[in-house]
């Protein structure tokens, strides 16, 4: 019976991962393909693709669409560009998101029940139905800079980071969060007299590091792949995110492919990098509450 | 250390009003327990006294001083949660600090006070500890800790022992009644547990529907409650409740008898009573005690409990009512055996006639 029974769990497990395994090879192969491609020369890339080939390291491989994808672009610039927007977006994001979260759940208000639902009312409007009324605005903005006043926050960093900091899904996020905190921890901290202030630095926030790194990630795929926006409002190079600067490899008549696939493996780095730092915290959010990404 | 007064204190949500007018004089130093049914109002009561709810109506003074509007911080309060309220992501050491931290409080003063607590609640060992490492027991003691350093006027406890298993629950009621003696401080105490509430209090406040039904030392509210509720909620097993009829009567005392229960003269002080020929007569299951023959009561054995030092007998009278006897000795009873049941006529407790909700009520509520 025993060894029945050990056997039926045996098979229920190796089932379990051939469905596991058959997911992640699904998700993996794109990934594959890019980097295998950016091995390649352009013709044999357009050729392997016929095949299973494309996802295996055989032909001709070297470094070259590399170089030549640097020779083509600053793609040092837009990488820092893209890295600098999407970090300070995400970090003023976080900071300002779980604030008004909190004063959502914790502080009573008047009108807050009927505000809060205007706001998730705001997660169906895409942002391309704003964009040209926001371009209007932005061109318009006062700023007082280095150079004394100025009129128009076209082709800044600022430009490209205010109108994403605040967003109804993080807020909301925030919010089912809080909300699954213990109501005593907030009411024993009132009792200790902490401010609201200590009690979202000191009390909340610490607890809060799952749909922190929720929030985080989503912020942060979300503005990393920003390009319609950018191109819009960023005319300058020194500027310019990694989005836009794909428009670097392409033109009417010849697309480099394998620099193409370079550039791509390359701006995909640091957005692993950051996926993968949070990934734990990730997962064990998505898994606990079920509703947070 | 403080006086509390609650004069006519009122609160409302909205058209419901949960508390309705409570007068509570709490004198320096005093343990004042609040028990009820689910749903009395207690643990509102505590919260409004904590500054956790709005106050509706009346005036709460904590310390000679009108605290309605006064934040919870400013209140000299501290309160022990159900929940124990500790925070996780802290030491046991940062939790009992939580509130000298917040008051910026120098590192010394702040050591010596973390120290100080404890010493008294005996956690030393604990300090470096996160409360996933604590049991149960652990945890509230880390919650009084924080408490104490506060050095309140007044102690607040919302159930503290609820989530506690049965073994702890008595080692912890123990540890905050020698507390209270050493600290020598006010505490509100709200439990459901009468029990609790018995050991610990010296002051009972019985509360219902947001009133309060009686108050007084535990005893006093045992030997004498008011009515029917405070005599069906105070003792375990509930007190026994039956219809009888007035025969006769003076001014202390009252000749009853039913069907079920032969005549015999019961002491009269509760108002109500007498001014209509039946009455309810309560009967506490501790003073009955069986006899050979004769006695007032008399029925069939249903069900006996051998509880080792007493026996619990459930009993059905002629009438179908039911009895419940606690005997106190180990004694063999068959169902089906006939009793015959006794007792101090003077321990009876006469009340004016109430329906058969109110004698469910008042048992059930316990």
């Amino acid at each position: 019976m025993a060894a029945v029974k050990a056997d039926n769990h045996g098979m229920r497990l190796a089932s379990r991962y051939a469905v596991l395994i058959l997911v992640a090879i699904i998700f993996v192969f794109p990934l594959l393909f890019m980097v295998m491609s950016s091995l390649k020369p352009s013709a044999q890339l357009l050729l392997d693709t016929k095949s299973l080939r494309a996802f295996l390291p055989v032909g001709d491989l070297s470094f070259q669409n590399y170089t030549d994808a640097f020779a083509r672009a600053p793609i040092g610039v837009f990488v820092f560009n893209s890295v600098l927007v999407t970090g300070i977006t995400v970090l003023l994001c976080l900071f300002v998101c779980s604030l008004a979260a909190f004063a959502f759940v914790f502080i009573d208000w008047g009108g807050k029940a009927v505000i809060f639902s205007v706001l998730l009312a705001t997660l169906i409007i895409p942002y391309e139905t704003i964009f040209i009324p926001l371009l209007l605005m932005v061109s318009q903005l006062p700023w007082i800079g280095a150079d004394g006043f100025e009129l128009g926050w076209l082709n800044t960093y600022r430009v490209q980071i205010a109108p994403f900091i605040a967003d109804a899904l993080s807020i909301f996020l925030f919010v089912q969060f809080f909300k699954d905190l213990p109501k005593e921890l907030i009411e024993a901290s009132r009792v200790e007299g902490a401010s609201w202030w200590s009690i979202y630095r000191r009390v909340v926030m610490p607890l809060s590091g799952p749909v922190i790194a929720t929030a985080a990630i989503l912020k942060f795929l979300f503005m990393y792949n920003q390009y319609l926006w950018p191109l819009m409002v960023v005319q300058e190079e020194a500027i310019r995110p990694v989005m836009v600067g794909l428009g670097y490899f392409t033109d009417q008549l010849n697309v480099p492919w394998g620099e193409v696939m370079a550039y791509l493996t390359i701006i995909t780095v640091p957005v692993l990098g950051f996926y993968l730092s949070l990934q734990r915290v990730f997962i064990s959010s998505v898994a606990s509450t079920g509703v947070k990404g | 250390m403080a006086d509390v007064k609650l004069k006519g204190l009122k609160k409302s949500y909205g058209e419901v009003q949960v508390i309705k007018g409570v007068d509570i004089d709490i004198k320096n130093g005093e343990f004042v327990v609040f028990v009820g049914p689910s749903g009395c109002g207690k643990s509102t009561l505590l919260r409004m006294i904590a500054g956790l709810e709005d106050i509706t109506g009346g005036t709460l003074e904590i310390g000679s001083k009108v605290v309605n509007e006064v934040p919870a911080s400013e209140r000299g309060i501290a309160m022990v949660f159900q929940s124990y309220a500790i925070f996780p992501h802290m030491t046991v050491r940062e939790n009992i600090a939580f509130g000298l931290t917040i008051a910026k409080t120098p590192k010394a003063e702040k050591e010596a006070k973390v120290a100080e607590a404890a010493r008294i609640l005996q956690m030393e060992h604990l300090l470096d500890r996160r409360p996933s490492q604590l049991s149960g027991g652990q945890r509230q003691r880390v919650a009084i800790g924080r408490a104490i350093t506060r050095n309140p006027e007044v102690f607040l406890f919302d159930e503290p022992l609820s989530n506690l298993d049965a073994a702890l629950r008595l080692d912890m009621r123990m540890e905050i009644g020698k507390l209270h003696k050493s600290l020598d401080a006010t505490m509100i105490y709200v439990t459901h547990d009468q029990v609790e509430a018995m050991t610990l209090a010296d002051k009972i406040v019985v509360l219902k529907d947001g009133y309060v039904q009686q108050m007084g030392a535990p005893m006093d509210l045992y030997h004498r409650p008011e009515n029917l509720f405070v005599a069906g909620f105070i003792g375990a097993p509930s007190m026994n409740f039956l219809d009888v009829d007035i025969v006769a009567q003076d001014a202390n005392s009252a000749k009853v008898r039913s069907s079920v229960v032969a005549e015999f003269a019961a002491p009269v002080w509760r108002e109500g009573v007498g001014q209509t020929p039946r009455a309810t007569l309560g009967l506490r299951p501790q003073d009955l005690r069986p006899v050979t023959e004769g006695g007032i009561l008399q029925g069939t054995v249903t069900l006996a409990e051998r509880l080792g030092t007493e026996t619990v007998v459930d009993i059905r009278l002629s009438d179908g009512q039911r009895v419940l006897a606690s005997l106190g000795e180990d004694r063999v009873f068959e169902p089906g055996e006939t009793i015959h049941l006794d007792f101090d006529h003077d321990r009876a407790h006469l009340f004016a006639p109430a329906s058969d909700q109110e004698k469910e009520a008042a048992q059930t509520a316990a």
